[in-house]
């Protein structure tokens, strides 16, 4: 009895510790900046939805004068730059994990490998060659060029991913319908690909995830009207002060997708991460 | 012409050879079963002939058409898996309807194709299941089914029995065989089970290390095994061989095993021994001519029949089954062979020297 109580106990405290800070940032969005500054904080105020009302609208009154907020076309460009990225990622990345899952080949193991080094690598050492290189061919501040180097991000995440999928699927399946006289391909894509649906679809939610999350790639690769989210979010620091009601509307609605996407696809995040829940 | 012909197939895994230029036949409408322990490469050899396994070298010739080097769905064969290998994510009618999909043959057609093999096979009422939701007798049916619709020029099973329980396991001993009568379908059948291949196969190939033993109708194979090794793995309970001594006696040889007497009309083996079925052994309550002096050890009951372990007085430990029940562990008995019954090995070359001892004599 004393061993469960303490479990709960413990479980209430590492929820408030994860989600304190989303909570408090949600009740920050509600409030203006005065009370947001405002020492002790205020736990009872009344709310406002102009922090809304002006990232939507576009434009905000301050002190200095009119502040234009270009926050929803952020928000657009961040759903161009992860679902492009996704998009890109799944063609490449899913015959790849295929060939990876299935073909024993010269230096498949290290061309695996090597591709999820990638991700050991800190983005900040890749970034600046990149944005010069960039520059030369013109791909700087454009969504290709962006989109291009998300790959980083989201490829090794959908190939390591879905291989596994791949891998817990019986060859003999496959192999059963090539008999049946299907080729190669049909096989590939009648039964290897719905059969590694859901390890296809987490990874593809989790490759969005870490895709809309970028921060530093977006900073030097691409300015003003093609920037996301993350890097859009920066406009409030304002001559006339931060504007963290902004700040926090902003951050709120900018979670919205990947929370919605992370509760929508819990089961299969949990399912194609732990390996194994596919074998029929 | 026969339905399939192998020459020469080989398959070898890195420096590991499985298969090593085996060549055999099967005849139209035939059943021919490929019987070995577990790891010889029996499905292997069927991986091989659906053309599934890249490593093969050989020639394969269906119905005249050389498919040597044709990819599996060019080769118009259908197989059962042991595991039964069916599609998760389609009903049981999508299953088995995949074959005449992938040939290009309109809905009402195959429809109907499908749901006629499924009353056969007893699975047409549920035919709108998935594969999760079917037992294990109806996937294996299933997977039969699959395996027969596009009337395939050969049908390979790869020990299809083997993870259905046993009532269904007898049904299907049955009814498989009526069934690719019926069709006229000839078929390869792997099994590890000697009653299986004696009553599925009309000729029984034998597979040890990597090529074929004895191919031969499974009463041949039972009765008279063409080497050692196919005694030792052809039978439940085995055959038993014991050390044998071997002289020469006017033009045969004698032979001495068990404290029993045998003589054969063959050559001097180099190194003799003596096999016996365990029904070739009698039990006798008292002493007499060409009988052995012996314990009995154990006594198992089996389906049909009791099998008894008994040690001789030198030693020799043989196995005996008969239909009546024997007297009781610890009661000495004397054991003899039934006319007609041993055969003799040579362990040097592995072979059968003759399985027809044409004299009977008590050794002191």
């Amino acid at each position: 009895m004393a061993g469960k109580a303490a479990r709960s106990l413990a479980k209430v405290l590492v929820v408030l510790f994860f989600m304190f800070p989303i909570f408090w940032i949600l009740v920050m969005s509600f409030q203006t900046n005065g009370e947001i500054l405002s020492l002790p904080p205020k736990l009872v105020f009344t709310p406002t939805l102009l922090n809304y009302a002006s990232l939507l609208v576009g434009h905000l009154k301050t002190s200095v004068g009119m502040l234009t907020i270009t926050f929803m076309r952020n928000v657009m460009n961040s759903f161009i730059l992860s679902a492009g990225s996704v998009a890109l990622a799944l063609v490449l990345g899913v015959p790849a994990a295929y060939a990876f899952a299935r073909f024993k080949f010269r230096f498949s193991e290290d061309i695996a490998f090597t591709l999820l080094s990638l991700k050991f690598a800190p983005a900040l050492l890749v970034v600046l060659p990149v944005a010069l290189e960039f520059q030369q061919i013109g791909l700087d501040n454009t969504y290709v060029g962006l989109i291009w180097i998300y790959q980083l991000i989201t490829l090794p995440l959908i190939l390591w991913i879905v291989r596994s999928y791949f891998e817990d699927v019986s060859p003999d399946i496959e192999y059963a319908y090539r008999v049946d006289g299907h080729s190669w391909l049909g096989g590939f894509v009648k039964i290897a690909i719905p059969l590694a649906g859901p390890g296809i679809a987490a990874a593809g939610l989790l490759a969005f995830i870490f895709a809309w999350n970028d921060f530093i790639f977006a900073l030097v690769l691409a300015s003003g009207p093609k920037q996301p989210v993350t890097v859009g979010a920066l406009a409030f620091v304002t001559a006339s002060g931060i504007q963290y009601g902004q700040i926090a509307a902003a951050v709120v609605l900018s979670i919205i997708p990947t929370f919605a996407i992370a509760l929508y696809a819990q089961r299969w995040l949990v399912e194609g991460l732990s390996l194994g829940a596919v074998k029929g | 012409m026969s339905a399939l012909d192998v020459t020469s197939l080989s398959v070898g895994f890195g420096d590991r050879q499985v298969l090593r230029g085996v060549s055999f036949d099967v005849g139209a409408g035939e059943t021919v079963v490929l019987f070995g322990p577990s790891g010889v490469g029996k499905t292997v050899m069927l991986r091989a002939i659906a053309g599934l396994e890249p490593r093969a070298r050989g020639r394969i010739v269906l119905n005249g058409r050389d498919v040597s080097a044709a990819p599996p769905e060019a080769r118009r064969i259908g197989m059962a898996f042991q595991n039964f290998a069916l599609y998760p994510h389609m009903t049981a009618f999508e299953n088995v309807a995949s074959p005449l999909n992938a040939q290009g043959i309109a809905a009402p057609a195959m429809g109907e194709r499908v749901r006629a093999l499924a009353r056969l096979l007893k699975i047409d009422h549920v035919l709108e299941h998935l594969p999760r939701q079917l037992s294990n007798g109806q996937k294996q049916r299933t997977a039969l089914a699959r395996a027969l619709v596009g009337e395939p020029d050969l049908v390979l099973f790869d020990d299809p029995l083997r993870n259905v329980d046993a009532k269904l396991r007898y049904e299907m001993r049955i009814e498989l065989p009526r069934l690719l009568a019926r069709r006229a379908t000839p078929s390869l059948y792997v099994t590890q089970d000697f009653r299986e291949a004696m009553a599925i196969g009309e000729r029984v190939a034998v597979l040890v290390e990597g090529g074929i033993a004895q191919l031969a109708s499974g009463a041949e194979v039972y009765e008279r095994p063409a080497t050692l090794a196919v005694a030792r793995l052809f039978g439940d309970p085995p055959m038993n061989l014991v050390p044998a001594q071997a002289e020469a006696r006017g033009g045969g040889v004698l032979v001495r095993a068990a404290g029993l007497g045998f003589g054969f009309a063959t050559e001097m083996p180099d190194d003799p021994i003596f096999g016996i079925r365990p029904e070739g052994l009698v039990l006798h309550r008292d002493s007499g001519p060409g009988r052995t002096a012996a314990k009995i050890l154990a006594v198992t009951p089996a389906s049909e029949q009791y099998v008894v372990l008994a040690r001789t007085e030198g030693g020799i430990e043989l196995l005996l089954s008969r239909e009546t029940p024997p007297p009781s562990e610890g009661t000495e008995v004397w054991i003899g062979a039934a006319r007609g019954s041993g055969a003799l090995f040579d362990r040097t070359s592995g072979l059968c020297m003759s399985n027809a001892p044409v004299m009977e004599e008590a050794v002191a």
